[in-house]
């Protein structure tokens, strides 16, 4: 009994410093998701969280019933899946490659260059973006002009704007991503390469013998953790560049979500989606990370 | 990697410089293009005369949106978020991980804390409640609801928490010998040991309040409340930027002269800090990501 006694005396301070970050926590966290009530009404926005009428399950099949509600959802995972696989192979390739540079200087100035699209928002690559893809005059179709193709519209055709998604989101991130992949490669115990190069192994058959198996852990891992955002397939830059030519290719849960919400002050079925959505992402996430866990002896904390 | 030197190595290792350097150029151009435009005269931008070097070197489009009242306001507006936003979650992330590094033995309710801190990462209310929430606590159009609702991030909390767990246990334990309870220990040893780990998420928080412009579109009614990016985004994402027409003929201005040379602007405190992003960044990535 004393003895607990002292162990909490020790131990409040601990409890104390929680405090803060538990307020934040709960009125910018647990509050709004009681708002969730807001899916199983019918909200009249003068009326409050909860003074609305209750309506079950109308929205979701309302929802449900929306034209072109499921090419949205496979625009979504389409995108998203493209993005993962992209996003997996390009950055283990730049870092197997960067890892065979020698030229420290160059390696370190290549280095600098492919991380910085990372650290600037989707509002600044976009700009750039439309401005250099755009059709009369970007610097890329005056390139392809010149070279005699024809040019192409990147961000207003159905058949090129999930591949634009796609590869402009790697050109963001795939610097970025070497960093964890090019960490896993110094962790590699050089005398196994040395040992290669004794038995014969060349550049290339070190490569596939000793990083590539080196690198599994940590790609495997990195699979897994992406499986958690299959539904989301990068909303701001979908916002920025789409537009509503490409809707049929390019618009997403998210991006449907917002309009529901606040062009056409729909914000139950607005919600609903928010809903069916986190649904599925607590679902797919609590699997990657148990997966995670389990194979990997990954933590979160 | 060991290798041979003949010529069959020394080919690939030209085809990997070449791959890398035009990768590096792929990052570099873009922007390097947009300069050049912003720094070039309205007739070469508009004639499409500009590559990756200014024609016609002018200034005036930067002379322009220093002129420009809602660029300067914007501006001033997320310089503010920065300001406050870093401070708030450096302290509140120093604060809340620290218990959270403690092991369960020591310190038993602490399953319970990271569970309470873990379910925001698994669930969450959606764009919609997470509005109304904001509106109801009256924070519209307030510089605080850029800055409150993402203050606490679990992110950081891991990072820092795994940062408490490299240093050395005996600190702590010959500071509890001497009589010192968790406030000396964390304020007096931890917190002048942990200067790396600060400054990672002091340029985290930095990077992200800095690059943030949904939530400034979400809840902000008044554009004269915008941050700088989305003010930026109405004009990217805007094709007709009447405004400046007005004043073209003073001026020597275009459109497009105009909109890179904002871009540029918005740019440029991360193309500042990016020296110490390179440095902090790569540890912090590694500390919050591999290890666990």
């Amino acid at each position: 009994m004393k003895r607990s006694t002292a162990l909490f005396k020790r131990n409040l301070p601990l409890h104390l410093m929680l405090v803060p970050g538990m307020i934040f926590t709960i009125l910018f966290a647990y509050v709004p998701m009681t708002g969730i009530v807001l899916a199983f009404q019918s909200f009249v926005p003068g009326q409050g969280l909860f003074g609305s009428d209750w309506v079950g399950f109308d929205n979701f099949s309302y929802l449900f019933n929306l034209p072109g509600i499921y090419q949205v959802i496979y625009n979504t995972v389409f995108i998203a899946v493209m993005k993962i696989i992209a996003g997996l192979i390009v950055p283990i390739t730049a870092a197997l490659l960067l890892n065979e540079m020698r030229i420290r200087f160059l390696k370190r100035t290549v280095q600098t260059l492919i991380y910085l699209p990372h650290f600037l928002s989707w509002v600044i690559l976009g700009g750039i973006l439309i401005d250099v893809l755009s059709i009369d005059g970007g610097i890329v179709n005056r390139f392809i002009e010149w070279l005699g193709f024809k040019s192409v519209f990147f961000l207003g055709s159905n058949q090129w704007f999930p591949f634009t998604l796609v590869a402009t989101d790697v050109w963001k991130d795939f610097g970025f991503s070497t960093i964890i992949y090019m960490a896993a490669i110094t962790a590699i115990d050089p005398t196994t390469y040395e040992a290669a190069h004794i038995d014969g192994a060349g550049r290339w058959r070190q490569t596939l013998r000793i990083t590539l198996p080196g690198l599994a852990p940590t790609i495997v891992l990195l699979s897994v953790l992406s499986l958690g955002s299959i539904l989301n397939a990068g909303f701001e830059q979908v916002f920025i560049l789409y537009s509503p030519s490409v809707y049929s290719s390019g618009d997403i849960i998210d991006t449907m979500l917002y309009r529901l919400a606040f062009m056409d002050a729909q914000y139950s079925v607005a919600t609903a989606v928010g809903l069916f959505k986190s649904f599925i992402g607590l679902f797919l996430i609590s699997t990657s990370y148990w997966l995670a866990y389990r194979f990997a002896n990954y933590r979160i904390f | 990697m060991v290798e041979s030197k003949n010529f069959g190595n020394r080919l690939s290792r030209f085809l990997i410089n070449s791959i890398m350097i035009a990768l590096g150029l792929l990052c570099l151009l873009p922007f390097l293009n947009v300069l050049a435009f912003s720094l070039s005269s309205p007739a070469a931008a508009e004639a499409n005369r500009v590559g990756f070097w200014p024609v016609e070197f002018s200034l005036d489009a930067y002379r322009y949106i220093m002129g420009e009242p809602k660029f300067s306001q914007a501006f001033w507006v997320s310089s503010q978020r920065v300001l406050i936003g870093v401070t708030l979650s450096v302290f509140l992330t120093l604060l809340t991980a620290y218990p959270l590094s403690k092991e369960s033995i020591h310190f038993r309710p602490r399953t319970f804390y990271v569970w309470f801190f873990v379910v925001t990462m698994l669930f969450g209310g959606g764009l919609v409640p997470m509005y109304m929430i904001i509106r109801s606590y009256g924070l519209l159009d307030s510089i605080w609801a850029l800055v409150l609702p993402t203050a606490v991030q679990v992110f950081y909390i891991t990072l820092m928490l795994n940062f408490f767990r490299g240093l050395p246990k005996e600190l702590e334990e010959s500071a509890f010998v001497d009589g010192a309870g968790h406030w000396v220990i964390l304020f007096r040893i931890f917190l002048p040991l942990s200067m790396p780990g600060l400054a990672t998420i002091g340029l985290f928080t930095l990077v992200s309040q800095w690059n943030s412009w949904f939530d400034g579109l979400l809840y902000m009614n008044k554009p004269f409340h915008y941050p700088l990016q989305t003010y930026l985004q109405t004009i990217v994402t805007n094709p007709d930027m009447s405004r400046v027409s007005d004043v073209r003929e003073v001026l020597n201005i275009s459109t497009r002269t105009v909109k890179t040379a904002q871009i540029f602007v918005a740019m440029l405190p991360i193309l500042i800090v990016y020296p110490f992003l390179q440095r902090f960044f790569v540890k912090g990535i590694v500390l919050g990501s591999v290890k666990g």
